[in-house]
């Protein structure tokens, strides 16, 4: 008979390592795309995620099971991966000189006429790829999940620990740094 | 150009783009592993760690009992604890002194 996740917790917590197994075999997929939206390689992606999952090894006494452990198990994964981004803010600094041909073509076509770029479109996931490495690790984490993972002010603000009216100044702050980038793009290229 | 329009293109690219949930093969094994590995005792980093945790509580005593002796021979007045104090170590050391007049 299959456990449940409590009875895995429990037995984990009285020692029997084992039992993190079916954990880590369920949520991974989900600890891995949370990954890749902030780590471009794979390797820098798989130490997130095996960062994650000691983590939650070692913490696992202080969940306290009145949420589910998907739940703890995001926040820990979302602040582990602003660490990430903290840890590696070198290189910001990209050349918008170094911008792709398709990159360039889609820009050239948003110009051109805005609804002529296609959203569905490598060039453009590309380029958001591109600017969002720019921002600061802040600015990044509350764009993504509010932004792009569409949650809620309120969701991220027990994602990532961070008070509701910090979560709201750090969204205001990261789209004023999301268009500064922007314009700096687009004065590179266009004027 | 209109930013504001640029931006709300980009992000919405940026939706429409999900990011691939793939684990890599043995991941759950390479985790316990890691997991059920016996930790291995660094006698040296553990003495270390313990020297520089008590590093900042010692110098803080050290400056405490610095600025109180300097206050405590600041300070003429000869207070009740003070006599008390001499007597004790007179009689303390008295066994040695005795011993220093023998010789």
């Amino acid at each position: 008979m299959e456990r449940t996740e409590a009875e895995l917790i429990a037995a984990v917590l009285k020692g029997d390592a084992t039992s993190f197994e079916p954990l880590i075999l369920k949520y991974s997929p989900r600890v891995f795309a949370t990954a890749r939206r902030y780590a471009r390689l794979e390797r820098e992606v798989e130490d997130i995620a095996q960062e994650v999952w000691l983590k939650a090894f070692q913490k696992l006494g202080s969940f306290r099971g009145e949420a589910p452990f998907e739940h703890w198990l995001m926040r820990l994964t979302v602040r582990t991966c602003y660490d990430f981004l903290r840890g590696h803010q070198r290189n910001r600094e990209a050349a918008f000189s170094e911008l792709s041909d398709s990159e360039n073509d889609w820009l050239e076509r948003f110009v051109t006429g805005p609804d002529s770029a296609s959203d569905n479109a490598d060039a453009a996931r590309l380029l958001v790829e591109r600017i969002l490495e720019q921002l600061s690790p802040p600015a990044r984490l509350v764009i993504t999940l509010l932004e792009i993972e569409e949650h809620s002010v309120k969701e991220i603000s027990k994602l990532t620990g961070w008070s509701v009216p910090l979560v709201k100044v750090r969204a205001f702050r990261a789209r004023a740094e999301m268009r500064k980038i922007l314009a700096r793009m687009t004065k590179d290229k266009y004027l | 150009m209109k930013l504001e329009q640029l931006q709300q293109r980009l992000l919405a690219a940026a939706r429409l783009h999900k990011p691939g949930d793939r684990v890599p093969y043995a991941f759950e094994k390479r985790i316990l592993a890691r997991l059920t590995a016996t930790p291995r005792m660094d006698y040296g980093s553990l003495w270390a760690r313990a020297l520089w945790r008590a590093a900042a509580p010692c110098v803080a005593l050290a400056l405490l009992l610095g600025a109180w002796s300097f206050i405590g021979t600041n300070n003429t007045a000869t207070s009740e604890s003070e006599v008390l104090s001499q007597h004790f170590e007179q009689i303390m050391l008295a066994a040695v002194d005795d011993s220093e007049e023998a010789w």
